[in-house]
């Protein structure tokens, strides 16, 4: 009938290598070029740079990691991790409203109107989404105008003025960036808390109500915590997202570092791959925690 | 269907007082906890505005006559931009390199995600869970990690960076949208109508053909679509893999930000590319939107 036929025959009797075979090109590119490359990354983080020479030293040495521990390296990992922190908890807060009313309030049609808003920004590019704040956030910017003919710029200044994350404006402050982060990240935050929510059973809500509980203790202990894995969820993508950038910091932040900002110095200015492997590290052991207290939490059912 | 006018008003969340009766909340789709207050719209619709202002922000600096600051509101507005933007030859040639790797790119993600979507889904084997997850990992890691892992195995592997090193890392972090979106597909696709066609004395090549692949169609144009937004867009992985003079889009974009030189023509850019990716991203969801239902 056709020449494939007896091809398809055989797959049709040996299924193990039907499936071997569908599986092995996409399963052996993971492997080899993204394993593999972990792998070469974990193993360079483990050589050292030779102070004299300025060179790569091809042998096992914990110098890198030690290196992570001088109190400058040590506040760039402690800056980025509470950065992403912070903007985790404030994605959660700014989330909540939104996804609550997608998922109880909107019509259908609303619903999905209101769905595409959230997704279009998430796929529109990052990069754009980050410069909007730049023009948002300059000296002589929109948020400075705003703030000026709103009587506010005490207020500003008072704000700039506080140490640790004050600076002489807003695009150059840690504000700046907690905000650009916050924008960019929201969405990742929204989508997983709505489809967590979409999930609450409508008759547990009514149960709740008819044995008594005001709506307020409904919301606090029936919606929320059946909406946690939720947030669970969203915080993956906002915190990891957070941690490793490099973009937000550089193009609105000052001369603090982040932990993508360092990786970037020392594997390309300074050619101390060894140590950039190190900071890698730093993230991924985070985000491996957090992985595995989010899948406790029941987090990936809510992706 | 809802009436939420004809329903008393209930201001706030604690409202003690205002105990809704179950027969009412099948009706009212918002079920007896939903706080009916204003706060909840006004919180909902704070959250929306500032998820999109700034795209207004970026539209009116086009048309900016301010080329040396980012004065608001703008001193005055003009066209201007767009022809400078339009003459910018290295503008193009980032263009063109971004258009290549993407669909590369998404080309390579394609085969590799609906591969794996169709192993995952036709057997059950040890580990499936775990394939899924290691697709996944490539996005969920911070990019500086996918960045940085690439570099240092292809620095080890002398391996000279080029536009293919850059469609190895693009294509890397792409599959999982392909697969994804296939593997949606296939789940609603009913097996019923592969059992029919191999009943029918389809073998399975055939029925790949003439059933499954027709069926796929439309979600592997959405997950197409996204992996080429994600491709045209990406910037941290393609820092590492990119080799000295390449630039796509973003990296230029990039280049503009910390080195400025007419400034509104990178906001004429910045539109251009929110423009460009609006429509696919749209389309997208309006394919695969059943899947996920």
């Amino acid at each position: 009938m056709h020449a494939l036929r007896p091809a398809a025959d055989w797959f049709q009797r040996h299924p193990r290598l039907a499936l071997a075979l569908l599986l092995g090109l996409p399963l052996g590119w993971m492997v080899v070029v993204y394993l593999g490359s972990l792998g070469a990354l974990l193993v360079q983080s483990f050589w050292s740079l030779d102070d004299y020479t300025g060179q790569v030293v091809r042998s096992f040495s914990l110098g890198s990691y030690a290196q992570l521990f001088s109190p400058a390296n040590r506040d760039i990992v402690l800056r980025s991790a509470g950065m992403a922190t912070a903007v985790t908890l404030a994605a959660a807060v700014l989330a909540f409203p939104l996804a609550y009313y997608m998922t109880f309030r909107a019509s259908r049609r609303a619903r999905l109107l209101l769905y595409l808003a959230v997704v279009i920004p998430l796929w529109s590019s990052y990069l754009v989404r980050v410069y909007a704040w730049k023009l948002i956030l300059a000296k002589e910017g929109v948020l400075s105008w705003f703030v000026a003919h709103l009587g506010l710029d005490g207020a500003l200044q008072a704000v700039l003025g506080l140490p640790g994350i004050g600076g002489p404006s807003l695009s150059l402050s840690s504000i700046g960036i907690f905000l650009a982060f916050l924008y960019v990240w929201l969405p990742f935050m929204i989508l997983p808390l709505q489809a967590a929510l979409e999930r609450v059973p409508r008759n547990l809500l009514d149960a709740s109500s008819d044995l008594g509980a005001a709506p307020g203790q409904t919301f606090r202990r029936v919606v929320l915590p059946l909406a946690l894995p939720g947030v669970v969820a969203g915080s993956i993508f906002t915190f990891s997202l957070t941690l490793g950038d490099f973009v937000v910091p550089s193009v609105l932040g000052n001369s603090s570092y982040f932990i993508g900002q360092a990786v970037l110095v020392h594997q390309g200015t300074s050619g101390n791959l060894p140590l950039a492997a190190a900071f890698t590290v730093v993230p991924m052991l985070i985000m491996g925690v957090y992985l595995i207290v989010a899948r406790r939490m029941g987090a990936f059912n809510a992706l | 269907m809802r009436s939420d006018p004809g329903t008393p008003a209930r201001s706030s969340v604690s409202l003690k007082s205002s105990f809704p009766r179950k027969r009412e909340s099948i009706f009212s789709r918002a079920g007896p906890t939903a706080p009916r207050g204003w706060g909840l719209t006004l919180a909902a619709a704070a959250t929306l505005a500032f998820l999109h202002i700034p795209f207004l922000v970026i539209l009116l600096y086009c048309f900016t006559t301010d080329d040396a600051s980012y004065t608001f509101p703008p001193p005055g507005l003009t066209l201007e931009w767009f022809g400078a933007a339009w003459q910018r030859q290295d503008l193009w040639r980032a263009l063109a390199l971004s258009l290549r790797v993407g669909l590369t790119a998404t080309a390579v993600a394609l085969v590799l995600g609906t591969l794996a979507a169709l192993a995952v889904y036709r057997s059950r084997f040890f580990g499936r869970e775990a394939v899924s997850f290691l697709l996944l990992i490539p996005i969920a890691l911070p990019g500086i990690v996918t960045g940085i892992a690439l570099r240092s195995s292809m620095g080890m592997l002398e391996i000279p960076y080029s536009f293919w090193t850059i469609v190895i890392g693009h294509a890397t972090f792409c599959v999982v949208v392909v697969y994804n979106n296939a593997l949606a597909r296939l789940r609603r696709t009913s097996g019923s109508l592969i059992e029919a066609s191999m009943d029918l004395g389809a073998d399975a090549f055939q029925t790949f053909r003439h059933v499954v692949l027709p069926n796929l169609g439309s979600a592997l144009l959405a997950g197409g679509m996204l992996a080429f937004a994600l491709s045209f867009d990406e910037i941290i992985v393609t820092t590492f893999t990119a080799g000295t003079g390449q630039q796509t889009l973003p990296i230029w974009i990039y280049s503009q930000l910390t080195r400025p030189r007419d400034r509104p023509v990178t906001n004429v850019v910045a539109v251009f590319v929110v423009a460009v990716t609006f429509l696919p991203i749209l389309l997208a969801h309006r394919l695969s939107a059943r899947d996920h239902d």
